[in-house]
């Protein structure tokens, strides 16, 4: 039965060991939004919003994550700071302690470690509060500082950020997009955090304001050994900013390398084609553009076999039946593409595609 | 202690004033718009070179607000050459759309008007004065001459209305005065699967919602183009869309452009999606032209700071540099612009001659300009 199949999580995964050099370890992880359906609201399918994602950060270190909008960044980012309810399934270490098996009591003492800077710094702030509180509310409900050292304190993170201590009684709509964005990065600073999502921090802003908040970004790292992991659609600021770079389609990363190895050498066949789409600023620059077709497939029906089959170049018949293997092509050059099998993984998928077409026949 | 007052803080009998003033010179403009049976020698013109398809010439478009007036644009001339593309850049805020609006005719009015200069626009054998032309011609004019693909394919069409029905009723307005029902269903169908949606007749059905960003945006040019227009504004047409989808609607411009001969006035702030696009950039500044040229001129020997700054502050793939350069300081308020160049707050390449008045436009060759006083220097020295 079709719908029942839907309804079925497979959530298989080998627990990682805790390794100290890596801040953040991702492993498999799953979360799946339900579909309420019907007269008495049964879950009637899952929107995969993240389907199995795999990835370790390196403390100190910058991470981008590309893809196309509803491929799953925001909600990866989310899911890693259990921000958007429990998860579907795997692991997710941050410095090596399990963060979904943590109380409410022990939760809220990890929550200044992580951060998130929000998407849109437009509706991320409270109209109704000033940029002092907005800076400080955080910090005073965790008992970061004394009570006496508060107001050095907030002027001293809203210096670091470029802000002017006179703005600190100001409201959020007295200021422009790039000083709203310093805001949104003051008031996760504030808490003197170890890691910090970025979600989007630069896409609403125009190119010259960009610039500094990258700049700003960079030297806080260098300042205080943050680690950043920054979800962005614009590439050449991926580039930029980060050491490594994960590309992800449909829930899944695709690709994951050092950022001059996959720049270098893109080896799936979408982050070819996510390359070769990026305008560059030359007027007589040849592109050989792989202009991909269509638009991404729901992610509540993701296709069978290798979710990218459908708009793939070199989609091969293996490739809509069996799900390729996410393994190392090269050191710390992960992909998952049949392209790359070798003989086992090969073996295996055939295997897999022999099964399916089996069963296809059969149901038919 | 009276308490010190905030630059720029007006108190309310001030602004009442300059509020009455307002009214007066609005109602004056609106005044001489809505005359009737205005006389076709008033708007009509001539272009200075009949291979352009649009001429902008020393536009000034204000906005008369409570705070003050608001030098949108503020002498504006370029050329849309027939069949070209022109890229206009710069910053939110700089006057890009505004100066595209004003072609339109398309200005927030009474507060937005068009205080001097002209627009003349080919229409093959005469040219109109756009700014002049009222209200009953600009109608035809638009959509069937000018057209304008919107910045937001999100809110830009009607959430309440079926896709079919609204490119239908572009049709009904504009082109077709004798065509009946089952012609303007096929046009729009046509047009739907001109723009490459391959499920015509079902999108025909739906409404804006079931469609992705990508579908929405084609549907908006499929708007734009269905009375195949001479002159097509693309107001940001990519911004809001992923780099895969830019991709697949740059070339969808670029094929339709060539295959109805139109020219596109292309405004962005993306300088990699200008270098594509585009065969002449203007780049504009704080509601100045600062600098215009062919692609290669301003990609290639880009002359004015601001120019310059711009192209720097952008990270380039395969380019590595350890720190991006950043324009230092803001767009100066627009209310109360200097009287100086207005980039010399910012500008890192200063010179005495910069406190002078605003610099005039400088051609570096033929098809080059630049308004800044380094090159008028060297120009002098020659």
């Amino acid at each position: 039965m079709a719908q029942h199949d839907n309804l079925v999580i497979h959530n298989e995964f080998t627990p990682v060991q805790y390794d100290p050099q890596y801040i953040l370890m991702v492993n498999k992880l799953k979360k799946y939004f339900p579909i309420k359906g019907g007269l008495v609201a049964r879950t009637v399918g899952y929107v995969k919003a993240v389907d199995g994602v795999t990835f370790n950060l390196k403390r100190g270190t910058t991470m981008g994550l590309v893809g196309e909008s509803g491929c799953g960044k925001t909600t990866t980012g989310r899911a890693i700071l259990r921000l958007s309810g429990e998860k579907t399934g795997g692991q997710v270490l941050f410095n090596g302690q399990e963060v979904y098996d943590l109380s409410a009591k022990e939760m809220r003492q990890l929550r200044p470690k992580m951060q998130i800077i929000f998407q849109d710094p437009f509706s991320s702030l409270s109209p109704r509060l000033p940029v002092g509180e907005i800076i400080g509310e955080a910090v005073r409900e965790h008992g970061l500082v004394p009570a006496n050292e508060f107001d050095d304190y907030i002027d001293r993170v809203m210096d670091n950020c470029g802000l002017q201590p006179f703005h600190k009684d100001r409201y959020p709509h007295e200021f422009s997009g790039g000083q709203r964005q310093r805001i949104c990065i003051a008031r996760a600073l504030a808490l003197n955090p170890e890691f910090v999502v970025c979600d989007e921090p630069v896409s609403a802003l125009d190119v010259s304001i960009q610039a500094q908040i990258i700049n700003l970004l960079k030297d806080l790292q260098d300042k205080y050994q943050l680690t950043y992991l920054f979800i962005s659609h614009d590439l050449s600021v991926v580039e930029h900013i980060s050491d490594s770079v994960g590309v992800m389609y449909l829930g899944n990363l695709v690709e994951y390398g050092k950022t001059t190895d996959i720049f270098a050498r893109p080896l799936h066949p979408y982050t070819e084609a996510l390359f070769s789409a990026i305008p560059v600023p030359d007027p007589n620059a040849k592109m050989k553009r792989i202009v991909l077709e269509g638009s991404i497939p729901s992610p509540a029906n993701p296709p069978k076999g290798c979710k990218f089959h459908t708009r793939c170049e070199k989609c091969m018949e293996i490739c809509k039946y069996a799900e390729p293997r996410w393994h190392e092509i090269e050191t710390g050059h992960f992909c998952a593409c049949h392209l790359y099998n070798d003989n086992e993984a090969d073996a295996e998928a055939r295997e897999t595609m022999a099964a399916a077409k089996a069963e296809g026949v059969s149901e038919d | 202690m009276a308490k010190k007052k905030p630059e720029g803080y007006l108190s309310a009998k001030e602004s009442r004033r300059i509020s009455r003033e307002n009214r007066k010179i609005t109602n004056a403009y609106e005044k001489q718009r809505k005359r009737k049976n205005v006389p076709e020698s008033e708007y009509l013109t001539t272009m200075r070179d009949p291979a352009n398809s649009v001429e902008f010439d020393n536009l000034h478009t204000y906005f008369f607000t409570d705070a003050g007036t608001v030098k949108a644009v503020d002498g504006v001339s370029f050329d849309v050459p027939i069949g070209k593309t022109v890229g206009v850049v710069g910053e939110s805020g700089c006057g890009k759309s505004v100066t595209s609006l004003s072609l339109m005719q398309l200005l927030q009015r009474p507060q937005g008007q068009v205080v001097e200069g002209q627009i003349r626009l080919n229409l093959g054998n005469k040219a109109y004065d756009v700014t002049k032309a009222p209200n009953e011609v600009l109608q035809k004019l638009r959509g069937n001459y000018v057209s304008m693909i919107f910045q937001e394919p999100m809110t830009a069409l009607n959430p309440v209305f079926r896709i079919g029905e609204q490119i239908n009723e572009v049709i009904e307005l504009h082109d077709g005065e004798g065509n009946n029902e089952a012609d303007i269903k096929a046009r729009t169908i046509e047009l739907l699967k001109m723009v490459g949606i391959a499920n015509a007749e079902g999108v025909y059905q739906m409404f804006p919602h079931e469609l992705s960003g990508g579908m929405r945006q084609r549907v908006v040019i499929a708007m734009a183009l269905a009375c195949n227009p001479k002159v097509i504004i693309a107001d940001e047409p990519t911004t809001a869309l992923d780099v895969t989808i830019q991709a697949q609607i740059l070339d969808l411009l670029r094929q339709l452009k060539d295959r109805i001969n139109s020219s596109i006035m292309f405004i962005t702030h993306d300088l990699g999606v200008i270098a594509e696009m585009a065969d002449y950039v203007v780049v504009m500044y704080a509601g100045r032209i600062v600098e215009k040229g062919t692609a290669e001129d301003i990609f290639y020997h880009p002359a004015h700071p601001y120019t310059i700054g711009l192209m720097a502050s952008k990270p380039v793939v395969g380019k590595k540099i350890d720190k991006l350069y950043s324009i230092p300081g803001k767009v100066p308020n627009p209310i109360n612009m200097p009287d100086y160049c207005y980039f010399k707050d910012r500008c890192e390449m200063c010179v005495e001659r910069c406190d002078g008045a605003y610099p005039e436009m400088v051609s570096l060759s033929e098809t080059h300009q630049v308004s800044c006083y380094r090159y008028s220097d060297r120009k002098e020295r020659e």
